[in-house]
């Protein structure tokens, strides 16, 4: 039987083999190879395009530890990552949830487009529009004072808060629709069961609803940590001065300083910081899973 | 343990009238079968009973208290549900153990608790499975060991057996049978299966279109049907419709039919008869004629064989008549035979149609 199974899937990799081809050589030639140009530029001297003389070196990662900038800004945008993702959570799982659980039909149609709205938008776009939303004298801050009977003054801008805001903006989907699939595929019976039992709304999602939506919320987080952590354009735009983040310095690297070889050995510590955070709790998750 | 009251039950969907004035009495302790056709309400009648939707009007009673604004989870209701419901993230034991405690039971009387009722369903050693990992006879188990751990009022059952095929579904139906018994819950059964619904159960309820039908043992329903309805659905009948003679009808071409039971009626409406199949005599020739006996001739159409018994098809005065005979060996009939029906008026119910 085993044998049998094996010698099936085997004939059946070669009947796939066409149909697998067209994506994976097109990884190769649109990833690979440029990632591998990039691990090599990480450890050189400057960049051979440039016509000055070159030589290999590790001086590129041994800056990341020779300087306390770049270790603490690693660490600011983990804790970005980290407060964009927990946000992500707050806000889109009960969205999820009412989506998933509570809509029937045309509503539920409605209100699941303006989930998706943001994807059809420019990024550039939804974040300047984010700028006239915070600025002083914004839109915000003109609603406001327009409808309170006190004088506030609302300046969001080139503020933590408006990185948080922006991004948070930015991700919030990807977390609604991961967990709007696995919690449409809990069957409603199943809380009517808990509940006949004697649970409360709140027990049976402690106890049923979160660890079965627990898949939902792991790959929504992995798809929102990984990006935030390596932002540059909400943290630039929004954030200004206060926006200096790992990824803009990367970003820096690459288009003001012209270092690629420094921005190429930051990016993957950034990487390798990235896949031993998702190594080191894939137990855990999976355990919860 | 508790007895389950509904008086003058309504409940509307919109233009729909799921329930129309439904009142049951349903006893402490006995088995109750709620059987309809889909659309009848018995589904609607069963959730608004666990608490899972609040009637319009009228009263819901378990234990004398009154319910019908209590939600779900303060019923102290155990319920089975068609898919079984299990918590797929939970071993067996966790799934019984849950309504255990999420009252916040000690963890020394749970796991006691859990071990006797698995025990009871005779899941004993698979505690520490996963639902994935049994059969759909093993679920069935699970959810009912999950449904009277936590020793609700009254059991609620949702056409607990629909999913498994017809052997298991046997044996599961004596199971469910022998362990009610054991803890004498008081059960509430929905199915669409009549022979389900006569095997199991003390008393059926019939519901048609959000109204009770009829409601009572099942020899009495079998027997005494009220309604025409009533008489095909719990069962086969034969229903001849006339005019009523006080005791009887007369048929259009003018044959009296005697009838024993049901009803007594002003003379001249309109009435009809039913008579189930296995209680008509087939004979060729004259038959045996006699005062007291229903007779009519007619010619056979179809004969259907089924082993132990043959179900003849006789065609009389464009009326197909349904007669069933026990395989003794002795007679066969062939289709396009003559042949004479005859059964006594005992086993002809008087209907009044409206």
């Amino acid at each position: 039987m085993a044998a049998q199974g094996a010698t099936a899937s085997r004939s059946g990799l070669r009947s796939a083999l066409p149909l697998l081809l067209p994506a994976y050589l097109w990884l190769t030639v649109a990833i690979f190879l440029p990632l591998s140009a990039m691990v090599f530029f990480s450890f050189m001297t400057d960049l051979p395009l440039s016509g000055k003389p070159w030589a290999l070196t590790l001086g590129n990662y041994a800056a990341f530890f020779s300087q306390s900038l770049y270790p603490t800004l690693l660490w600011a945008s983990l804790r970005l990552g980290l407060e964009v993702t927990l946000w992500c959570i707050v806000i889109g799982y009960p969205a999820a949830y009412v989506l998933a659980k509570v809509l029937k039909g045309r509503s539920r149609e409605a209100i699941f487009l303006l989930v998706i709205l943001p994807f059809w938008s420019n990024g550039l776009v939804r974040i300047f529009s984010w700028a006239m939303v915070l600025r002083e004298g914004g839109i915000l801050d003109t609603a406001l004072n327009a409808v309170l009977p006190f004088k506030i003054s609302i300046d969001l801008m080139y503020s933590y808060p408006a990185v948080i805001i922006g991004l948070v903006h930015s991700y919030v989907p990807y977390m609604v629709l991961t967990c709007y699939l696995t919690l449409q595929a809990i069957d409603d019976s199943l809380i009517e069961a808990g509940r006949s039992l004697g649970a409360s709304r709140l027990q049976m999602l402690k106890r049923v609803i979160i660890p079965l939506s627990m898949p939902g919320l792991v790959a929504g987080a992995a798809l929102i940590f990984v990006p935030v952590v390596g932002s540059f354009m909400e943290p630039r735009i929004l954030g200004g001065r206060t926006g200096t983040f790992y990824g803009t310095v990367i970003e820096d690297q690459f288009v003001a300083v012209f270092n690629w070889p420094l921005g190429a050995a930051l990016s993957f510590i950034l990487l390798a910081v990235v896949l031993v955070i998702l190594a080191s709790a894939a137990p855990v998750l999976r355990k919860a899973a | 343990m508790a007895g389950v009251q509904v008086s003058n039950l309504s409940r509307s969907f919109g233009a729909h009238k799921a329930l129309d004035d439904v009142s049951i009495d349903f006893a402490d302790g006995g088995f109750y079968a709620l059987l309809g056709p889909s659309g009848s309400g018995k589904t609607t009648l069963l959730r608004q009973i666990a608490g899972f939707d609040f009637p319009d009007t009228g009263r819901i009673a378990i234990g004398g208290e009154s319910v019908e604004r209590v939600p779900v989870e303060k019923r102290r209701i155990g319920m089975v549900f068609q898919n079984y419901a299990l918590f797929p993230n939970m071993s067996v034991a966790d799934n019984v153990a849950f309504g255990l405690s999420v009252r916040g039971e000690v963890k020394a009387v749970i796991a006691a608790e859990v071990q006797r009722a698995l025990d009871l369903v005779q899941l004993g050693k698979l505690g520490s499975r996963r639902p994935h990992q049994l059969s759909g006879g093993q679920r069935q188990r699970v959810a009912l060991a999950r449904a009277i751990v936590t020793k609700p009022r009254v059991l609620l059952l949702d056409e607990p057996l629909g999913a498994l095929d017809k052997a298991l579904r046997v044996d599961m139906q004596i199971e469910l049978k022998r362990i009610q018994r054991e803890i004498g819950i008081t059960t509430i059964f929905v199915t669409h299966d009549q022979e389900e619904a006569l095997t199991m159960s003390d008393r059926i309820g019939i519901l048609r279109e959000g109204r009770l039908v009829q409601e009572g043992p099942p020899e009495e329903i079998y027997d005494s049907p009220k309604s025409e309805f009533a008489a095909t659905f719990l069962g086969d009948a034969n229903i001849l419709r006339g005019d009523t003679t006080g005791t009887g009808i007369r048929l259009p071409d003018g044959t009296a039919i005697a009838a024993g039971a049901g009803v007594s009626l002003a003379a001249g409406t309109k009435a009809s008869c039913a008579v189930r199949p296995e209680r008509i005599r087939i004979a060729t020739g004259d038959g045996i004629a006699d005062h007291n006996t229903n007779m009519l001739k007619g010619q056979v159409s179809k004969r259907i064989f089924a082993g132990n018994n043959s179900t003849y098809f006789v065609e009389r005065d464009s009326q197909t008549i349904k007669v069933i005979v026990q395989n003794t060996g002795i007679e066969r009939l062939a289709e396009g035979q003559e042949v004479v029906l005859s059964w006594s008026p005992e086993s002809t119910v008087l209907i009044a149609v409206s």
